[in-house]
């Protein structure tokens, strides 16, 4: 085995190879950028070396860099863990040259797999089947639309050289083909450096199912089951699980024996995903094959209770696959969540920022769940904007899809992050519905179950009760010790009646004295018995409810709490009920009208402006574009109007909310 | 006897009543509580003892003979807040505009007298027209006897005014004198002159709220220190201050019994201080990281955001906390943030309260318009408010603490007790940069040699050593263990005791 490897990567991904490499006795050498110098994947590896300035084309995507690490560390062997240098050929090659091992395929297969065109037209001539569409290059958005036209609507246009939903565009016109096109090109070439773009048909009611395979050297090559990844947003994944709950063994063993095909016809060597997307007919179609370790690849260890990274490391050492075909059996259930610094209820825009608090749920494995969370962060760590905006990776295994959906549930209420907007509340919204839970997806899941955007899930009246409950529980705790105080008069006034206003609702509680345990009472006579579990100052309570444990998030405010619990998002006020009956006359105020601005959504710059000042503009027409995280946003206009004023010009970088433009009605 | 009761009921009823029905409901339409319904929402349930709610006007001009209503505007009173005796009057809207008679004055002066001499809080909750234009000087007489008292309580017992209306005139000097004043927006305003007589004098067109509502006190003028969306809202923070304060300057202030555990780590903080020196960072995460329970209770929170004050509490005692906020003009020391954290130092000083400040200042803001504004006597308030306070005052020093800004920020020198720093600290006469282009002028030309030269400087003094080789800091501190260091050090000072020279009081540069 290699003495010592180098990881030419960071964040999440990086600790977690260095955490299997410690395991095997194999010394790990990090790489960091300015940004990077206290990570955690940095305070983690044996060594670390600085590899240059914050963006990753100074660092993480400079092979000269990496490999002149390796020279001074004297590490033999490379990690490229997935992104950045993980499928660059080029890299690949010249690690070869330089005698140093690369841990992943060889560089045929990366630059076979690596064009999309390309490892389409070797998909199908090795008897893959493969979705319809145009695999040559296209010049003009003319032929786009001609091309579009004759695949039939709608298509798909992608970035040969892209991945991770950058650089792609759904056209359902041929306005909408000649647009995206463009956009495509241009988001292309600033992300890859390549601006080449292909159409392909786009298959309605889609799922996104995936298989595993592991190839050695010598010729072995197994398939590891398959992940769905359907559960995506703006075609980066969000929500993973294997198995699938959708195929049948049937279906997966002919998966599985096209993806050890593909791999077979390209020489694989490594670990390596084979992507399909399958229609509601269970026909599947090749889409691509990723020549790395995936960001998903824990579930599928958690099922087969394989360490894939392990298996990396041995394969690329020479050794031969230990595990046969028949070994791999899919053991339970797994479920993985990508937690994001992006708001959800901003539409998802990123976030970025110092984690003021960070604490992840404890991980455990027992027989009935295993909880793991991946991740590069700590509490005080700063989520920079040069890198993806992913916090961590928590999953979950349980016997079943519904223990491991559970899990991940109560694994969700328990984390606790502040200081940087994340997707919690999507996540843990989305556990609770029952389309997801019934395992109906498809890679339209989000856009369908939340069309207007996420605002918050609901509870029903049985958990409102709950919340209730508990605030009121610890309102009281928190005001019967303030009668501590020293001065205080004999004759006491503690009353023992408390209201709960949650927006409109009211519950009315009563508390009956009791030294052991804590009990309220319903106004209908109802007995709750609250177990002891919030302490003032944490920000989860940790309670017991009528025998049913949870996890809330609370935040103190003027005469209550801001509950956060399974994506709702709620502010409960514990007053007397005299106070409680007042509030009718307190005034009712309405937010300021906003929609006379265009507001900037997101920290970012201003790359275009469309339209100028007088400019009448339509309902849904690009106004500007705005540039965060390596993604444009086209901002578009709401309704007909007429732009008053325009107050930002191209390369302003602008805060969010700034007020990029004003309206005037027309 | 039954008789007498009867009429003792009927008699008490009347004055609850106030200015009658049709009168409260036009208050709740306003989104406005009535005076008694305010108190009860202050006030523990029950604890409430009225008095001179028989009381009534004798002015007989203008028809004001015929119009008699027991109470005469104002209710009064005692109770307590979470068990601790306070002191209370709420202006009655619906009587007479809640305008402010010669009897309505003797009412509010009759508890501030017993607040003084039993050595609790008053609060005002204000919702008056002003001054009773019939009953002329004698309403003026009125304000300023409430004024004197005002005076004489100040630095007795802790006064809170809350403003739930108008507030106009000479009424808004009560307010103005005592310790805090808390808003409710929009329903409420505060003005010497009134919109009508800035038309015509200035010719300035301006809304009430413009003048003097909740949003520009809060914001601009400071006059108020907070603001809150409702009456309910408002009065419940009043108690959560209440609890914050001693009930005299004879008292400690309450201790509340925490779990929260004083060596608890707060390992994110060594992470908190960005490496390049521009870059600012909230120091408001390091006030929430070393409070119990992560609570700070913020005042004048949008006026002059580079200085932070507020109430915290360690090991359950309460703390006036002082902090520069590098996120707003560099944390720079400016006239706003000198007045705003002088007359909180002060107010601490007066009850006892310890003081905790954290400094990361790189100076005073220069300017045309500061040197206009005095920022020489202004700087000067923060300067004497800190010296003469002889409570107990830890200090924390974060990040730049330069040149007159650091002996201002109560250092060693102007007698803080305990000096931290944290190892990111640069204590120095300025930042390197200046210090080299003053200290190497003739070399300016040459870029390559000021930058060795600001390397360094930086490298010699842009670093606690120096400080701390003199014993100006008495101990360069991690950061995660800020908690537990600043709670034992002010352990330490439980029983500080100072003599200052004999004098009747100090000159402050008002």
């Amino acid at each position: 085995m290699f003495p010592k490897i180098l990881i030419a990567n960071r964040g999440e991904i990086a600790c977690r190879i260095i955490k299997t490499a410690r395991r095997m006795g194999v010394e790990t050498v990090a790489v960091y950028s300015d940004a990077d110098k206290d990570a955690l994947h940095v305070k983690m590896a044996d060594e670390a070396v600085h590899i240059g300035a914050a963006p990753a084309g100074e660092s993480y995507l400079d092979m000269e860099k990496i490999v002149a690490a390796c020279r001074e560390t004297g590490a033999v062997a490379v990690h490229p863990g997935y992104g950045f240098l993980s499928e660059n050929a080029a890299f690949a090659e010249r690690l070869r040259q330089e005698g140093i091992y690369f841990i992943g395929p060889p560089v045929k297969a990366i630059e076979a797999m690596g064009d999309k065109i390309t490892s389409k037209t070797i998909a199908a001539e090795a008897g893959v089947s493969t979705v319809p569409g145009h695999m040559g290059v296209i010049e003009s958005a003319a032929e786009a639309v001609k091309i579009a036209k004759k695949i039939g609507y709608p298509v798909m246009i992608k970035a040969s050289a892209g991945g991770g939903g950058k650089g792609m565009r759904v056209a359902k016109s041929d306005k909408e083909v000649k647009e995206g096109f463009e956009r495509a090109k241009s988001e292309a070439a600033s992300s890859f450096g390549d601006d080449r773009v292909f159409i392909e048909k786009f298959i309605e009611e889609p799922r996104h199912i995936e298989i595993q395979v592991l190839a050695d050297g010598q010729g072995n090559c197994i398939s590891l089951g398959e992940r769905e990844c359907s559960i995506q947003r703006r075609n980066q994944k969000v929500i993973e699980e294997a198995p699938s709950p959708f195929l049948d063994a049937e279906t997966r063993a002919k998966m599985g024996a096209q993806a050890v095909t593909l791999a077979k016809a390209v020489n694989y060597v490594s670990a390596g995903t084979v992507e399909f997307i399958v229609d509601k007919e269970k026909n599947f179609y090749f889409l691509e094959m990723n020549t790395r370790l995936q960001v998903e690849h824990p579930v599928t260890e958690l099922v087969t209770g394989i360490d894939l990274v392990e298996e990396m490391l041995k394969i690329a050492d020479g050794q031969a696959l230990s595990i046969k075909q028949e070994d791999v059996t899919l053991d339970g259930w797994a479920v993985e969540a990508r937690i994001y610094a992006e708001d959800p209820y901003r539409n998802f825009l990123p976030s970025t920022g110092r984690l003021k608090r960070y604490r992840p749920p404890t991980e455990e494995a027992s027989a009935q769940l295993v909880v793991r969370n991946d991740t590069g962060v700590f509490e005080g760590a700063e989520i920079s904007p040069y890198y993806d905006p992913m916090i961590a990776k928590l999953v979950t295994w349980g016997p079943s899809r519904l223990a491991a959906i559970d899990g991940l549930a109560v694994s969700l209420d328990q984390f606790d992050i502040d200081g940087v907007g994340n997707n919690i509340p999507f996540l843990a919204a989305v556990m609770q519905q029952e389309r997801f839970r019934e395992g109906h997806l498809t890679t339209n899941y989000i856009a369908e179950e939340f069309p207007e955007g996420f605002t918050g899930a609901l509870l029903d009246e049985d958990t409102m009760l709950t919340m209730a409950a508990l605030a009121c529980r610890a309102a009281f705790q928190l005001e019967t010790r303030g009668f501590a105080h020293p001065g205080a008069m004999t004759q006491q006034h503690v009353t023992t009646e408390r209201s709960v206003l949650i927006g409109d609702r009211r519950w009315d509680f009563s508390i009956p004295k009791s030294d052991e345990s804590f009990v309220l009472m319903t106004s209908e006579g109802q007995p709750l018995l609250i177990e002891d579990g919030w302490q003032p100052g944490a920000s989860v309570a940790a309670t017991e409810i009528d025998g049913k444990m949870l996890y809330v998030r609370m935040d103190r405010i003027t005469s209550g709490f801001r509950m956060r619990y399974r994506g709702a998002d709620l502010v409960a006020k514990v007053v007397l009920p005299h106070v409680a009956d007042l509030m009718r006359h307190m005034p009712k105020k309405s937010p300021p009208d906003m929609s006379k601005f265009l507001l900037c959504p997101m920290p970012g710059q201003v790359i275009r402006l469309d339209v100028k000042e007088g400019d009448i503009v339509e309902d849904g027409q690009p106004l500007a574009i705005v540039e965060a995280m390596k993604m444009e946003n086209v901002l578009r206009a709401e309704r007909r109007a007429k732009v008053a004023r325009i107050n930002a010009a191209a390369g302003d970088v602008l805060a969010v909310d700034a007020v990029i433009m004003e309206f005037e009605a027309v | 006897m039954q008789e007498v009761i009867n009429a003792l009921e009927a008699r008490r009823e009347q004055a609850r009543q106030g200015g009658g029905e049709r009168r409260i409901e036009t208050q709740h339409a306003k989104g406005k509580l009535t005076a008694r319904e305010r108190i009860d929402v202050l006030l523990d349930p029950g604890s409430f003892e009225e008095y001179d709610m028989f009381v009534a006007h004798r002015a007989t001009d203008f028809g004001m003979g015929e119009q008699v209503i027991p109470g005469d505007g104002v209710v009064t009173g005692w109770g307590t807040i979470n068990g601790r005796l306070v002191y209370v009057f709420s202006q009655d809207f619906t009587v007479f505009g809640g305008s402010l008679s010669e009897t309505h004055a003797q009412k509010i002066c009759k508890i501030m007298d017993l607040a003084v001499q039993n050595g609790a809080p008053v609060i005002g909750l204000n919702d008056s027209g002003g001054a009773r234009i019939q009953e002329g000087v004698a309403s003026l007489g009125g304000y300023a006897e409430v004024f004197w008292r005002n005076v004489q309580a100040s630095g007795a017992v802790p006064q809170i005014s809350v403003i739930m209306g108008p507030c106009a005139g000479g009424a808004v000097y009560s307010p103005a004198m005592t310790d805090f004043i808390y808003m409710v927006r929009d329903t409420s305003y505060m003005f010497v002159t009134g919109p009508d007589v800035v038309k015509t004098v200035t010719n300035e067109t301006v809304t009430h709220e413009e003048l003097g509502g909740a949003s520009t006190h809060t914001k601009i003028s400071s006059v108020a220190d907070a603001a809150f969306e409702n009456d309910i809202e408002t009065l419940l923070e009043v108690r959560r201050l209440f609890d914050y304060l001693p009930l005299s300057a004879r008292e400690k202030a309450p201790r509340v019994e925490t779990n929260d555990q004083i060596d608890r780590r707060e390992d994110s903080l060594d992470t908190l201080v960005p490496e390049n020196a521009n870059v600012p960072y909230d120091m408001r995460e390091v006030i929430e990281k070393v409070a119990d329970e992560g609570e700070f209770l913020e005042l004048q929170k949008e006026h002059a955001g580079n200085i932070l004050v507020g109430f915290i509490r360690l090991d359950g005692q309460t703390v006036g906390v002082i902090a520069n906020q590098p996120l707003v003009l560099a944390g720079c020391l400016d006239i706003a943030a000198s007045k705003k954290a002088a007359r909180f130092i002060r107010f601490c000083d007066c009850f006892d309260i310890p003081v905790l400040t954290f400094v990361d200042v790189p100076g005073f803001l220069p300017g045309v318009a500061q040197e206009y504004g005095g920022i020489i006597k202004h700087g000067a308030k923060l300067l004497f408010a800190y010296a003469e306070a002889t409570v107990p005052k830890v200090t924390v020093i974060t990040r730049k603490a330069y040149g007159g800004a650091y002996d201002v920020m109560a250092s060693k020198h102007i007698r803080a007790d305990v000096n931290y720093a944290w190892p990111s600290a640069e204590i120095a006469v300025m930042g390197a940069k200046g210090a080299t282009e003053i200290l190497y002028r003739s070399e300016l030309g040459d870029a390559e040699k000021i930058a060795a030269r600001t390397a360094e400087y930086e490298a010699r003094f842009a670093n606690p050593f120096v400080a701390a080789e003199r014993g100006f800091i008495d101990d360069v501190i991690m950061p995660h263990s800020t908690r537990r260091r600043v709670a034992r050090a002010f352990e330490t000072l439980r029983h500080k005791k100072v003599d200052v020279p004999v004098k009747k009081h100090g000159n402050i540069p008002l």
